[in-house]
């Protein structure tokens, strides 16, 4: 039974289904433009196309800039350096000193190998760590907001010399900075293509209206009012924007759901797309392209027929 | 029209001091010659000008001060029949003579429209498009629409100009039976034959325009 369902959908008279309410019996006032309103369909869908992206981006990187800051504002490295001989001294001495600072969760020393791993991608995986004047890393998970750094900063320096502590502050910031300007940029390209789809409606229905000058006279001699003339624009815009705005955006989504997942890296790149909720978010791309097409093909219909008397 | 003067270009004015009043119910012919301004009054007259000095007045509203709507409203009241009538091409004859009633939102008696082409002898030609119809069928199908909305006053600008004598008096036939069932009428011409012809079988008012005032003509017509 599905089957012959999908089998008697004919693609086509679907097509002509939504192009062919411009058949309307106010739209019948404005003649048909077959070539123009493929142009219409076809930009309104490339925007789209692009706005899925844009949108994809602005969330992608709003994400990031989330991640980024929670993860490394949750916890804080204490470095270790000393002489080999006096390290694992003072690593106690350190210790001891985190165990009695409040807002902190358990200190851990990291091991050997973890050190080796951050050490890679500078020296290659044959490194032999061990023989490296490496400072040892202690990994302090920061649990409630009693913790302060600074304070703890001057007491490390007091009863454990050569521990130091880092709070990531410093890498942090311009990286947390980078994905907030990402997420800028695509509420900026968002806002670019909105006002590019705006205005290229606005032209594709200033020229309708120029090619119909004729007709509209004739409109007004007969007693039309502006409103129903310029509806007949409206409508047909309006209909083309929404039509090639949803296919746009169908096309992009499936784009993004088609990106490879992110991975244990965390790879920008792989990160870019939806997740959840976020998935809904582009689903209102056509409703704003139409809304856009309805507000800029009225103000055009409307400022032209002041021309008509 | 209350001393109406108009002037396409300042400082010239084509028409002035005109004062007129259209009798309900009766045939009115505007002559003169070409230029002096017949189809310049009767722009006036469907508000598509508006005059540079004087009062005008339809249906008991002042003309200049009607806003776009209320000009549309005006034009549902008045029907006008060019020389060169204009159609939207895309659309059959009998859509284009019922379009007055699409654009105002009213309902269209299909009973009706086709005792109208009917009327105007363009049952045939209801389906067709209006660039196939000939010359004489466009102004009769240009009168059908004029008067789908049964409008008070009907005008019509050399609607003859560019017809033969027979169809020119198939057409004027149409606009005495209008005239004949109540309705004004006011023709703008300058074939002083027709004027002849049509007054030899309705009482018409003749009024000629020249040198940009107007008169009434004499009994030569």
């Amino acid at each position: 039974m599905k089957r012959r369902n999908v089998k008697g959908l004919n693609l086509m008279a679907v097509w002509q289904g939504l192009m062919g309410g411009e058949g309307g019996k106010g739209d019948r006032i404005v003649p048909p433009t077959g070539f123009t309103a493929q142009l219409t369909l076809f930009s309104a869908g490339a925007m789209a196309f692009l706005a899925v992206f844009a949108l994809a981006l602005a969330l992608a990187t709003g994400r990031l800039a989330n991640r980024w800051s929670a993860e490394l504002a949750g916890s804080v490295t204490v470095r270790v350096s000393a002489p080999v001989a006096e390290q694992e001294a003072r690593v106690q001495s350190a210790l001891q000193v985190l165990q009695s600072t409040p807002g902190v969760g358990p200190a851990r020393v990291m091991p050997q190998d973890e050190l080796a791993q951050l050490l890679e991608p500078w020296f290659g995986p044959d490194m032999p760590v061990d023989a490296l004047p490496v400072p040892a890393l202690i990994d302090l998970p920061i649990t409630g907001e009693a913790f302060d750094p600074e304070g703890l900063r001057l007491r490390l320096e007091a009863e454990a010399p050569g521990a130091v502590l880092d709070d990531h502050t410093e890498w942090r910031r311009p990286l947390v900075s980078a994905a907030n300007r990402l997420r800028m940029l695509g509420i900026v390209s968002l806002l670019l293509i909105t006002a590019a789809s705006g205005a290229m409606i606005t032209l594709a229905a200033k020229a309708a209206l120029a090619a119909n000058g004729q007709v509209i006279r004739v409109l007004r001699l007969i007693g039309a009012r502006d409103l129903t003339i310029a509806t007949a624009f409206v409508r047909r815009f309006t209909r083309r924007a929404a039509v090639g705005s949803a296919i746009g955006t169908a096309v992009g989504m499936l784009g993004i759901a088609l990106l490879p997942e992110a991975n244990a890296a965390g790879g920008f790149l792989t990160g870019l797309g939806f997740r959840g909720w976020d998935w809904l978010m582009p689903l209102l791309i056509p409703f704003i392209a139409a809304a856009v097409a309805f507000v800029a093909t009225r103000w055009a219909a409307l400022k032209m027929l002041e021309a008509v008397r | 029209m209350r001393d109406v003067g108009f002037g396409y270009h300042e400082g010239a004015e084509l028409l002035s001091g005109m004062t007129l009043s259209l009798q309900p119910g009766m045939f009115h012919f505007l002559t003169g010659p070409s230029g002096s301004g017949k189809t310049t009054l009767l722009r006036l007259c469907y508000a598509d000008l508006l005059p540079t000095a004087g009062q005008m007045k339809a249906f008991g509203q002042d003309l200049r001060g009607l806003s776009r709507d209320n000009i549309a409203e005006l034009r549902r009241q008045v029907g006008v029949v060019h020389q060169d009538p204009q159609f939207l091409d895309h659309l059959p004859v009998a859509e284009n003579v019922a379009m007055p009633l699409t654009v105002a939102g009213e309902p269209v008696d299909m009973e009706a429209l086709r005792d109208l082409l009917g009327w105007v002898q363009l049952t045939g030609h209801a389906r067709a498009l209006p660039p196939s119809l000939s010359g004489g069928e466009r102004q009769r199908a240009a009168l059908a629409r004029a008067v789908i909305l049964s409008p008070e006053l009907v005008l019509a600008d050399e609607p003859t100009g560019n017809l033969d004598w027979e169809m020119s008096m198939r057409l004027m036939q149409l606009l005495i039976e209008l005239n004949k069932s109540g309705k004004t009428v006011l023709v703008a011409t300058h074939d002083l034959n027709l004027i002849r012809a049509t007054k030899a079988q309705v009482t018409a008012r003749v009024l000629r325009i020249s040198g940009g005032n107007l008169q009434l003509a004499g009994a030569d017509l």
